[in-house]
């Protein structure tokens, strides 16, 4: 019985293995700098790689050049945005502000952005712990469980990630005057909005834990089950603890498209009070339209939270974005 | 997406495919089918709420969306639901505004994603040569994805701009004559929203080819090289073909994310980008939550709704097909 359960767990172990290739990958990339045997870029290459040739110059140099035009837009908006209104007028874009170097737009922007950083923080977290919550409830509800109709209601879940949202907006409008969260309080708003994000956010959510739950040994649920473990126990004592990687994932997924969320903020704020802080740069880019400075300044500040996630968990953002 | 597809297809008990799956758990059979109605009931607590949720919120919507497309309603009073007629849909094809429109999402639908699509398997066959620093080359690639729209859109206006990054870059190298006012010209509005949107998705491309690259077993690209093949043979004939699935999923994400681009247009010219680069999504804004021309603002997101579903429709109907639900 236990050989068994181990063969089964290591198969598992093998599918979790082809499930995410990005990881991978990622292992790939740490390995093969050290050792070049067994990836197949090294067949493909290995007579290459140790000679710096011609060819592998021209590699570089097209990667480098990339890297630039990547970098390009936010290099030209860093530059501008420590620039003196004078050395902006007077110097190239692509110059560095050495004299006229000033930070005055960032205190300008951050001044102006500050109450939407908060309201974000607030819309952003909540939304996105209850959506990845929902998700993985019902991901282990339609994939641990085995009933007729299952496949239905995912396909269901599946579609609703693409649905374009345009084709909600006015119902939900409506919707939200019905149900008068915002006639409530002054922050009613931000709940509302908080509400659409955890229903539009929960599908693809729900598709994220599944992709992930189908890998996770039945043996031990089944086991666990003949036990007499109910489902929720089950779900609290096995699934739960095993679903920590996939949270992170799903978490940062559904931060970022929280936090950079535009067209619900736009539909279903009206308060500036509440504003997010994509809403209060748009403002601030149509204040000051041409104050250059200020606008990029703005851009940086209202991206910082998801260039540090990004940058501290990009493989897990990677990861959310193949499915 | 195709990870996902490939663990359903493994998995899922009800395929035909999942015949290595019904081998391992065989001795299940009986228990399961006892079990089977009483998990219905007992695994109601976890999917019953996110269902609810997703059915009022998704399809309830939709359904409610067609309907107020139905009525005449506009302006500050509520819809008449008792009064339904195609009319709506009946001003569509007239109208100078949409058919510009309609064209313009065609349009970046189909440059977009075949542009995005060519940037990125370049950029992962690059990435993939073995290449030293290539986590920081993808992350740097892979950058722009994390930005909202909003931000990107400011970042290119800045671009863009008269006294702008691109102009000035243009005259560094002596190129005056291909100066241009990028957003300002009608000529080349729609164009520079579709370098941006390749520079902002280009990356996503690339994690999704390089995925697929990597899982193409060695003996592929050995039984070539003993072929004799050459390189550039040996991308098209060999690697490329086996990309396909990792295409057809980024094709599906690429294109519904074209229908709805937005926030991007919105920013950088606002709810009245000019004929030139309007597009569904931002007409169907503009009519229902400028013009309070509410019903009319409905009839065209159900077109919208339709072009998508007719790119979602296929596919989930093959996924569907291949056992992969």
């Amino acid at each position: 019985m236990t050989d068994d359960t181990d063969a089964h767990t290591d198969r598992d172990r093998d599918r979790d293995a082809d499930a995410d290739t990005d990881t991978d990958a990622d292992r790939d990339t740490q390995t093969d700098t050290e050792t070049e045997t067994k990836t197949k870029p090294a067949t493909d290459d290995s007579s290459r790689l140790p000679a710096i040739g011609p060819g592998r110059l021209a590699l570089y140099g097209a990667l480098l050049a990339l890297v630039i035009g990547y970098l390009s837009p936010l290099y030209g908006g860093l530059t501008t945005a420590f620039k003196t209104q004078e050395a902006y007028r007077e110097t190239s874009p692509l110059q560095p502000p050495i004299e006229g170097i000033t930070v005055d737009p960032w205190v300008t922007a951050g001044g102006e952005l500050a109450m939407g950083m908060i309201n974000s923080f607030a819309l952003t977290i909540p939304a996105a712990v209850f959506s990845a919550l929902l998700g993985s409830l019902a991901a282990y509800g339609l994939t641990k469980v085995n009933w007729r109709g299952q496949a239905f209601l995912l396909a269901l879940f599946l579609a609703a990630v693409f649905i374009p949202y345009q084709a909600v907006l006015v119902p939900l409008r409506q919707f939200w005057s019905i149900v008068d969260i915002s006639g409530l309080h002054e922050r009613g708003e931000l709940v509302e909005l908080i509400i659409t994000h955890i229903a539009y956010g929960t599908p693809i959510c729900t598709v994220l834990f599944r992709s992930y739950y189908q890998t996770l040994d039945d043996e031990l649920i089944e086991a666990a089950r003949l036990d007499g473990a109910s489902l929720a126990r089950i779900y609290r004592k096995i699934v739960l603890p095993l679903s920590v990687p996939m949270f992170a994932v799903t978490l940062i997924y559904q931060f970022t498209q929280i936090w950079n969320d535009f067209l619900f903020a736009l539909v279903l704020l009206s308060d500036r009070a509440n504003y997010v802080v994509t809403l209060e740069l748009n403002a601030l880019q149509g204040a000051m339209a041409t104050d250059y400075g200020v606008q990029m300044a703005g851009a940086f500040i209202a991206a910082l939270p998801t260039i540090l996630v990004y940058i501290m968990f990009g493989e897990q953002f990677a990861k959310g974005q193949t499915m | 997406m195709d990870s996902l597809r490939n663990s359903l297809r493994r998995l899922n008990p009800l395929s035909e495919t999942a015949t290595e799956q019904s081998q391992g758990t065989q001795t299940q059979g009986s228990l399961a089918g006892r079990l089977r109605d009483s998990d219905f009931v007992e695994s109601m607590p976890f999917w019953l709420p996110p269902t609810l949720l997703v059915l009022l919120f998704v399809y309830g919507a939709i359904a409610w969306n067609i309907a107020i497309s139905f009525t005449g309603w506009s302006g500050l009073g509520q819809p008449e639901y008792t009064d339904l007629s195609l009319e709506m849909y009946r001003q569509l094809p007239a109208d100078q505004n949409f058919r510009a429109s309609l064209w313009n999402t065609i349009l970046l639908l189909i440059t977009f994603t075949g542009s995005s699509l060519v940037v990125g398997l370049g950029l992962a066959l690059l990435v993939d040569r073995k290449i030293r620093f290539e986590n920081t080359f993808r992350t740097i690639y892979l950058l722009p994805m994390a930005l909202s729209f909003v931000v990107t859109a400011i970042f290119w206006s800045w671009m863009y701009a008269s006294n702008g990054v691109i102009n000035t870059t243009l005259n560094v190298f002596g190129l005056d004559l291909l100066t241009h006012n990028w957003i300002g010209n009608p000529q080349f509005k729609l164009a520079a929203v579709i370098v941006a949107l390749i520079w902002q998705f280009s990356g996503y491309c690339m994690i999704v080819y390089l995925a697929g690259l990597r899982a193409i077993p060695d003996e592929h690209y050995e039984a070539a090289r003993i072929d004799g093949a050459s390189t550039l043979k040996l991308y098209w004939r060999v690697i490329i073909p086996q990309l396909r699935s990792s295409t057809i999923g980024a094709v599906v994400v690429l294109m519904v994310f074209a229908l709805k681009a937005f926030d991007f247009i919105y920013v950088m010219f606002g709810t009245n980008p000019g004929r030139s680069v309007d597009i569904l999504a931002v007409t169907m804004y503009r009519e229902a939550f400028s013009s309070s021309q509410w019903a009319y603002g409905a009839a065209i997101a159900v077109v919208l709704f339709a072009l998508a579903l007719t790119i979602i429709g296929p596919y989930a109907y093959t996924q569907y097909k291949r056992g992969a639900l």
